[in-house]
């Protein structure tokens, strides 16, 4: 198969950046998007120009290290998939492949395609994890936690933080990716004795990170490449009007 | 500061404010519009209907205000999110698609600053007289003032009928989306009810468009006329 790649490229957090167009040739239809961008690389480098910066890391979807807007989706065209676990198939031939790194004022591009996501992880440290206080290890089974609850902590849970919502909002929005993380621990009795902290916590470092605010387009749902429900959202608002209303 | 205090700075805390607010004037556009069908019962009903609004003296004056404020919360926080959500993306992309996003979702801030200019203009022209001054003021000088003449010959003007035509239409496109959104920021979404809610949402929304127009359209094509021996 045969495309005309156009790739955001630009060399630092600093610099100017503009598109460049790559014609790309015989793939196979089996290859994934990663092996046709390093054939694209393997050519950069044969003729002494700069490979193309981007993330991956597992290769198998379940690590949200992956990124890339593919002809403006998140993850490109496949629902559900990560762009690691996307093949040139999805594609028809001689098609044109826009790819754009995340775009929002709180994921900086650092190099090309590559993004700076630390945002993600400083809501997480504001709030997203139980503490767990020292002493023997207690009994795997002595809190009795219901299939349906456990269930639905599972579906929140399944988030790997890839960003994918924030990219694809029309608001650059992280709210399905905070609903996701605030109901995991919501749903489960270890987690519900620091929920008030907890939502106050985020909701405060989401704001503050420049993110924008949802208005319920559900694009985020669209590309989850873990299809996690703006139910999750919903969910956190809840959470969030209550920790207002109870916390001192 | 407090948790409550924060409340009403953060994104949700705002949200939430503007899905209130949002509710609350979906039941003033709804008891509008019921009054406006009155004009199908006749024009004694309609007249009738509009001698009790400005027979209820002050407390007219009190919802008046109630109304303000709440638009003007309304208005002010959907200008004050729709900016913050577009300097969150300060590069576009060069190359945009939308999976699911309904068309309704993404105007909102347009079809609803129009509804705005709408609601300028048809305050100017309905309850202040000053776009038809001639026809307020001489029905205005009967007792009960004659509304229904009002809207009669207002909307037998083609170009007034066809701007409320269109500007409801806006109003309906708004309200499809808002209803639904209002619920999802309200906390109000599970798999078990959600659908029929958005469902309704987008046909409530209609309803309120059809509510609105079928009154300038009916003036329009003649179904509605002047009482015989008016104007």
């Amino acid at each position: 198969m045969d495309f005309t790649l156009h790739v955001w490229r630009q060399p630092g957090p600093k610099a100017e950046g503009k598109m460049a167009t790559y014609p790309v040739k015989d793939i196979s239809p089996d290859s994934s998007f990663f092996e046709m961008m390093d054939m694209v690389n393997y050519h950069l480098l044969v003729k002494g120009e700069e490979p193309i910066a981007l993330d991956y890391d597992c290769l198998e979807g379940i690590c949200g290290n992956c990124s890339l807007m593919i002809n403006g989706i998140a993850h490109g065209p496949e629902p559900g998939t990560t762009t690691c676990q996307l093949h040139m198939r999805s594609f028809k031939d001689g098609d044109h492949i826009y790819v754009e790194p995340w775009r929002a004022k709180a994921f900086p591009v650092i190099r090309d395609l590559v993004v700076d996501r630390s945002a993600f992880d400083r809501i997480l440290q504001a709030g997203g994890f139980v503490s767990v206080n020292t002493g023997g290890a207690p009994d795997a089974n002595a809190i009795p936690i219901s299939k349906e609850e456990a269930d639905l902590s599972m579906d929140a849970a399944q988030c790997i933080g890839c960003g994918a919502c924030v990219a694809s909002c029309k608001n650059a929005s992280a709210m399905l990716f905070v609903g996701a993380k605030v109901a995991q621990f919501a749903h489960l009795p270890q987690g519900k004795a620091e929920r008030t902290r907890r939502v106050l916590q985020m909701i405060e470092v989401m704001d503050k990170e420049g993110f924008g605010n949802c208005t319920n387009f559900h694009e985020c749902e669209a590309v989850c490449p873990k299809e996690i429900s703006v139910e999750f959202i919903s969910e956190m608002n809840r959470e969030y009007l209550r920790a207002s209303i109870v916390s001192k | 500061m407090s948790a409550a205090e924060k409340f009403w700075i953060s994104s949700i805390g705002r949200k939430i404010l503007m899905a209130v607010t949002g509710v609350l004037l979906l039941l003033f556009i709804f008891g509008h519009m019921v009054g406006n069908l009155q004009i199908f019962i006749g024009a004694e009903a309609l007249n009738r209907y509009a001698a009790f609004l400005q027979g209820l003296g002050e407390l007219l004056w009190v919802i008046r205000f109630g109304l303000l404020v709440v638009f003007v919360v309304h208005i002010i926080l959907s200008i004050q999110l729709t900016l913050e959500n577009r300097s969150a993306r300060p590069i576009k992309y060069r190359c945009e698609d939308t999976v699911q996003a309904s068309l309704a979702s993404r105007t909102m801030i347009w079809t609803g600053l129009l509804v705005l200019g709408f609601i300028i203009l048809h305050i100017l022209h309905f309850t202040m007289g000053v776009l038809q001054p001639e026809i307020f003021h001489e029905m205005h000088t009967k007792e009960p003032p004659d509304v229904y003449s009002i809207v009669v010959m207002g909307f037998q003007n083609i170009g007034f009928a066809s701007f409320y035509i269109l500007l409801m239409i806006c109003l309906g496109f708004h309200v499809s989306h808002a209803i639904m959104s209002a619920c999802e920021t309200l906390g109000l979404n599970h798999s078990k009810y959600h659908p029929t809610v958005t469902k309704l949402s987008v046909i409530l929304g209609w309803v309120i468009a059809v509510g609105y127009i079928v009154v300038p359209l009916s003036v329009l094509v003649g179904l509605v006329n002047l009482p015989a021996g008016g104007m």
